[in-house]
C-alpha cells in the first residue's frame, strides 16, 4: 500500500519538475544547419531558423542571433513543424456524459488537467498541439478545446487563443451503446440504432433553429418576452451560424454520408469526419461537401464497424483532394504519429511532403489554426520538433520539442534529470509519512482515478465507455 | 508475376508449360482464388540483391536460390538451377521472414462486439489441453494483411485463466491448419500468479475496492497460488507415473484419462517450453525461482522489467518475448522511454530476448516498427532486426529451420526495396515455405474496389 503514498508524492514532484525542464528563453532561439522539412516549401538542407518572440522570424543560411540567444546546433538533424493531433483525450478524464444523448452544454475546458503525464509523453514524440474531444457515447457530445502542450505552464495558457470553437458528434456502435447491455429493469438510453442516432441529431438542429428564431424575433422586437437561455442549444446555434466546427466520430460510409446530408439540410459544413474507417468508399462526396477527415493511419478490425477498412484510406482521400489528418485518439499512439505519416508513403504512395502535412498543416487547417502553426514559415509560431534523423524512419527519435520558441522537451536534459528524480523519489520514500502500512505506517487513501497506462486497440472512445 | 524476368526463351517455354500443367492440376482440386491465396511453389533465383542474412555478414550483389521449399544457395554468383524463375534483385534487399513470437493470430478476428469471432480464452482456469492449432482460422483476414508486410511466422497462443492452453508456431500460409503448422503444439501458456489485490493499476500493487489488503497478505496470496500450481505439477507427474506403470503392467487398475493432466506432461518434464506471462520484476523473479524449483523450460512473455532480473533469468536460461514497445510506462514517474529502452537494457544485461507485438492479430504487421523503435532507443538497427528474425527463432527453438537466410533453411524469404524496419519500405516479394505469395489482402481488395470511384 506504500505504493499509493509514493505515487501521490511522485505526482506532486512531477508538478514541480516540468518547470525545471523548461528552458530560460523567452521565445528567442536560433536553430543552425538543420535539414528543414517545411510542410509547405519542401525540404531545405543546411538551413537555419531564427525565432524571435516565439515566432519564426527568418529561415535561411548563415543567420545570426543577438548575444544571449540560445543557439541549437542541428547539424545532421531534421526539423519539422510540431505535430498536431486532431483527436486526443489528453488532459481530460471522464470524457462521456452518457446520461443524455445530447450533451452539447458540456465543455472539455472545464476539466483540463495540466499535469497529465501524457502531455509530456506526447511532447517527447514531437507533438505540440491537439484537439481535445469528448468521447463518443452520445450523438452530440460536448464542446472541444484546441490546446498547445505547454507542459509546466498554468492551465489557462494551454488553449490556443483565437482557435475556432468545436463540438464532438458521434455515430455508430459507441453511440448505440452496442457493447453495454442494460441491466434488468434499466431503460436503455435512446438511441439504440443508427436510425435513432440520425433522428436525435436532426431533432437537436430543429430545436436549435426554432430557438434561434425565437431570439431573432425577440431581437427584432417581433416578440416581447425574452426567450430563456438554453445552454444545450446555444452551441447548436453556433454550428448553424458556421461559428462552431463539428468533429464527427464515425466509421461506416453510410453514417458519414448521412451526417453530411444533415449538415447540407441545415446549411452548414462539417468540420471533420473523425476516424472515417470507411471514408475511402465515399471520397468524392466528402470532397464535394468540403469536410476534412481525421483518420487512424491503419487501425482496423478491433470492432465490427472497423472491419471494412484499409490503410489506403489516407491515399484515396488525398487523391480526391480531401484535407486528411492522421490522429492518435490514444495516449500511446500519440507518441509515434511521425511513423503513422510515413505509412502514407507506403500505402498508395502519398508524396513525402503531403504525408508530413497529414500530421502538421492539415490538422492545423482542420482546427482553424493554420494561420499561426502547422508549418515552418516566417511569421508562424515557432512550434517545432527536432529529430535525430529522418522523422519517417522508425530508427529516428525526437530530440527536442519547441512551442512558441520555448523548449518543452529536451531529450538530453530529460536524461540528465533522471538521476536527480530517482534520488528525490528515494528520499521521499524514506519519509515517515510514506512508511509502509505493514511496518506501522498509515493506510493510504485509495485513489479515485487510475492510470490509463495500458495498451488498447483502436479508438479510446470505445475503451472509455461506461 | 510480370516482374519476374526469365533468363532465356527456352526457360520461358519450360516454365510456361510447367505453370500450365500445374494450373490444370490445381483447378481440379480447388477454386482459383483459394489457390491464388496460398501462392505457388517453384524454383526461384533472386539475383543481384543485397542479402541481409542476419546470421552472418551482409552479402552485396548476391543470389538466393529457393527450391523445394528451402533455401538451396546463398552467395555472390551462386549457381542458378536451370528452369529457375529469375527475380531481378537490383536495388532490392533480401531478408528472412520476420517472426512474431506472441500473437492470437487466427484465434481473434474482431475482439469488440463480435464475440462469435473470438476463440482466445476458454472457460475455467486450467485449460492445458486447449490447443491453438485446433482454433486458428486459416482464412482469417489478418493472416494476409500481416504476411504482406514481411511477417511470415508467428506463435499464436490462447490467453486467460491460469493455464491458458498450448500455442502453435505457424507459417502465415495454408488452406488448412496442418498446412500452416511449423510446430503444431509448441508451448504451454501459464499466467503466473502475481502480486495483486485485484484492483489493477499501480503496478499490480493491489487496491481492492474498499478492501484494505496488506502488502504482506498479497505476497502470501501469491505464494499460495504458486504452491497450488506446483501441486498441479506434482499431480501431472503422479498421473504420468500411473499411466506409465499401467502400460508396463496391465494388471494394475486402469487409470482414468485426464486430458488436462496428460497435456501438461511434456512441459512438467521439461521437454517443451512453458511461456509464462509476466511484466514486473518481482513476478519475473518468482517465475525464475519456480523454473529453478520445478526444472522446467521457461520463457517470459511481456517482460517490462525483465532487465532488472537479468541475473536470475540468465542463471535459469529463461528468454524473454518482449511485447511492450506499443505500451505506456505503468508508473507516472517512469522515464517516458522506459518501455522503448527495455530491449537495449536486456541486451546490455545479457538477457536473451525477441521483440514481438503481443497483438491479437490485426496489428501484428507493425512488428518491424516495434523493432525499429527499440532500435532508435538504444538497441541499434542490427540488433533490432535480429530481435524479429533470428532471436525469436532461437527462443522458439525453430532456428534450425527459420530466422535467417542460410542454405538448408525453410524458404521464408522477404524481398524489399529498403530497410525492413522502415515504414516507408515496400515489400516486393514474400516467400513462405518456398511458395511465392501474392501481395494481396483484404486491404488491397478494398482499395482496388474503391480507389477509382468517382
Amino acid at each position: 500500500m506504500r505504493k499509493t503514498t509514493v505515487f501521490l508524492t511522485i505526482v506532486s514532484l512531477l508538478m514541480i519538475s516540468p518547470t525545471l525542464l523548461v528552458g530560460q528563453s523567452k521565445g528567442d532561439l536560433l536553430i543552425k544547419n538543420a535539414t528543414v522539412m517545411t510542410a509547405t516549401k519542401g525540404t531545405l538542407e543546411g538551413t537555419d531558423i531564427l525565432v524571435q518572440n516565439g515566432k519564426i522570424a527568418r529561415i535561411g543560411k548563415g543567420l545570426t542571433a543577438g548575444s544571449g540567444v540560445r543557439t541549437i546546433d542541428a547539424t545532421g538533424k531534421y526539423v519539422t513543424p510540431g505535430i498536431i493531433d486532431a483527436h486526443s483525450h489528453a488532459m481530460v478524464s471522464a470524457i462521456n456524459e452518457g446520461s443524455l444523448a445530447v450533451t452539447s452544454m458540456t465543455r472539455i475546458d472545464d476539466m483540463l488537467n495540466p499535469s497529465d503525464i501524457s502531455i509530456y509523453r506526447a511532447l517527447a514524440g514531437g507533438v505540440t498541439g491537439a484537439l481535445l474531444l469528448h468521447g463518443s457515447a452520445n450523438p452530440i457530445g460536448g464542446q472541444s478545446t484546441t490546446v498547445k502542450f505547454k507542459w509546466g505552464r498554468p492551465v489557462n495558457e494551454f488553449p490556443v487563443a483565437g482557435a475556432p470553437p468545436g463540438i464532438k458528434f458521434a455515430l455508430g456502435e459507441n453511440v448505440k451503446r452496442s457493447s453495454s447491455t442494460p441491466q434488468p429493469g434499466q431503460t436503455p438510453r435512446y438511441p439504440r440504432t443508427r436510425m435513432g442516432t440520425m433522428e436525435v441529431i436532426r431533432d437537436a438542429f430543429i430545436r436549435a433553429r426554432e430557438y434561434k428564431q425565437a431570439w431573432d424575433d425577440f431581437r427584432a422586437k417581433k416578440t416581447r418576452v425574452q426567450p430563456r437561455i438554453d445552454e444545450e442549444l446555444q452551441p447548436m446555434v453556433e454550428i448553424l451560424e458556421g461559428k462552431r466546427k463539428v468533429h464527427c466520430h464515425g466509421y461506416r460510409s453510410d453514417e458519414h454520408l448521412n451526417i453530411l446530408r444533415i449538415a447540407e439540410e441545415f446549411g452548414f459544413k462539417i468540420g471533420t469526419l473523425q476516424h472515417g474507417l470507411e471514408a475511402f468508399k465515399i471520397a468524392p462526396e466528402i470532397a464535394k461537401h468540403g469536410a476534412g477527415v481525421s483518420i487512424f493511419a491503419d487501425s482496423w478490425s478491433y470492432k465490427l464497424e472497423a472491419y471494412d477498412s484499409t490503410p489506403y484510406t489516407g491515399y484515396v482521400l488525398w487523391k480526391n483532394g480531401v484535407n486528411v489528418s492522421i490522429n492518435s485518439d490514444s495516449a500511446e499512439r500519440i507518441r509515434r504519429l511521425n511513423l503513422d505519416a510515413a505509412k502514407m508513403m507506403k500505402y498508395g504512395g502519398v508524396p513525402e511532403q503531403d504525408s508530413l502535412r497529414m500530421i502538421t498543416l492539415n490538422p492545423a487547417i482542420q482546427l482553424g489554426i493554420d494561420n499561426r502553426t502547422g508549418s515552418i514559415d516566417v511569421g508562424k509560431d515557432a512550434d517545432i520538433a527536432i529529430w535525430s534523423g529522418h522523422p519517417f524512419s522508425s530508427l529516428s527519435l525526437c530530440e527536442m520539442t519547441i512551442i512558441e520558441g520555448e523548449v518543452y522537451f529536451d531529450r538530453a536534459k530529460d536524461k540528465t534529470m533522471r538521476e536527480q528524480l530517482a534520488k528525490e523519489k528515494a528520499d521521499l520514500e524514506k519519509l515517515e509519512m510514506n512508511r509502509a502500512p505493514g511496518s506501522g505506517g498509515t493506510q493510504p487513501r485509495v485513489p479515485t482515478e487510475r492510470d490509463r497506462g495500458h495498451y488498447s486497440h483502436g479508438d479510446e472512445d470505445g475503451g472509455h465507455e461506461r | 508475376m510480370n516482374q519476374i524476368k526469365i533468363s532465356n526463351a527456352l526457360k520461358f517455354a519450360f516454365l510456361a508449360a510447367a505453370i500450365l500443367v500445374s494450373g490444370i492440376a490445381i483447378s481440379a482440386q480447388s477454386d482459383a482464388s483459394q489457390q491464388n491465396k496460398i501462392g505457388r511453389a517453384g524454383t526461384f533465383a533472386i539475383v543481384g540483391a543485397r542479402i541481409v542474412t542476419v546470421s552472418g555478414a551482409v552479402i552485396e550483389n548476391g543470389t538466393v536460390v529457393i527450391r523445394d521449399g528451402k533455401i538451396t544457395a546463398v552467395g555472390v554468383g551462386a549457381a542458378i538451377p536451370s528452369g529457375a524463375e529469375r527475380i531481378d534483385g537490383k536495388g532490392l534487399s533480401v531478408f528472412p521472414g520476420m517472426i512474431d513470437a506472441s500473437t492470437n493470430m487466427g484465434l481473434a478476428e474482431i475482439p469488440q462486439g463480435a464475440n462469435a469471432t473470438m476463440d482466445v480464452q476458454e472457460v475455467g482456469t486450467m485449460n492445458a489441453n486447449a490447443k491453438a492449432i485446433t482454433g486458428i482460422n486459416p482464412h482469417s483476414s489478418h493472416i494476409n494483411v500481416t504476411r504482406v508486410n514481411g511477417i511470415t511466422t508467428v506463435l499464436s497462443h490462447p490467453t486467460g485463466g491460469t493455464v491458458s492452453g498450448q500455442g502453435a508456431v505457424i507459417n502465415l500460409n495454408g488452406a488448412r491448419q496442418e498446412d500452416m503448422a511449423v510446430v503444431p503444439v509448441h508451448s504451454l501458456v501459464i499466467n503466473f500468479p502475481r502480486v495483486t489485490g485485484g484492483g489493477g493499476g499501480f503496478g499490480g500493487g493491489g487496491f481492492g475496492g474498499g478492501q484494505q489488503a496488506n502488502f504482506n497478505d498479497l505476497i502470501r496470496r501469491r505464494d499460495e497460488a504458486v504452491e497450488d500450481l506446483k501441486k498441479t505439477f506434482r499431480e501431472v507427474e503422479a498421473y504420468a507415473k500411473v499411466v506409465e506403470a499401467y502400460q508396463k503392467d496391465k494388471s494394475l487398475p486402469t487409470p482414468t484419462t485426464s486430458l488436462r493432466l496428460e497435456a501438461m506432461i511434456p512441459y512438467v518434464r521439461g521437454q517443451k517450453p512453458i511461456v509464462f506471462t509476466a511484466e514486473r520484476e518481482r513476478d519475473i523473479r518468482a517465475i525464475a525461482k519456480f523454473v529453478a524449483d520445478t526444472k522446467v523450460k521457461g520463457i517470459i512473455v511481456g517482460g517490462q522489467d525483465a532487465w532488472k532480473a537479468a541475473d536470475e533469468l540468465k542463471k535459469n536460461n529463461i528468454a524473454v518475448i518482449y511485447t511492450n514497445i506499443y505500451g505506456l510506462p505503468v508508473q507516472q514517474d517512469d522515464p517516458y522511454d522506459y518501455l522503448f529502452e527495455a530491449p537495449s537494457k536486456m541486451l546490455a544485461a545479457g538477457v536473451k530476448f525477441s521483440i514481438s507485438t503481443g497483438d491479437t492479430g490485426a496489428e501484428a504487421r507493425d512488428l518491424p516498427y516495434h523493432a525499429g523503435l527499440a532500435g532508435a532507443y538504444g538497441l541499434g538497427k542490427d540488433e533490432a532486426l535480429k530481435a524479429v528474425t533470428l532471436y525469436p527463432a532461437q527462443i522458439l527453438g525453430i532456428d534450425d529451420r527459420l530466422g535467417s537466410i542460410e542454405v538448408g533453411k525453410m524458404a521464408n524469404v522477404v524481398v524489399a526495396d529498403g530497410d525492413l524496419l522502415d515504414p516507408r519500405t515496400n515489400i516486393k516479394y514474400v516467400f513462405i515455405g518456398g511458395r511465392l505469395i501474392p501481395l494481396t489482402s483484404r486491404h488491397t481488395e478494398l482499395f482496388d474496389s474503391f480507389k477509382d470511384r468517382k
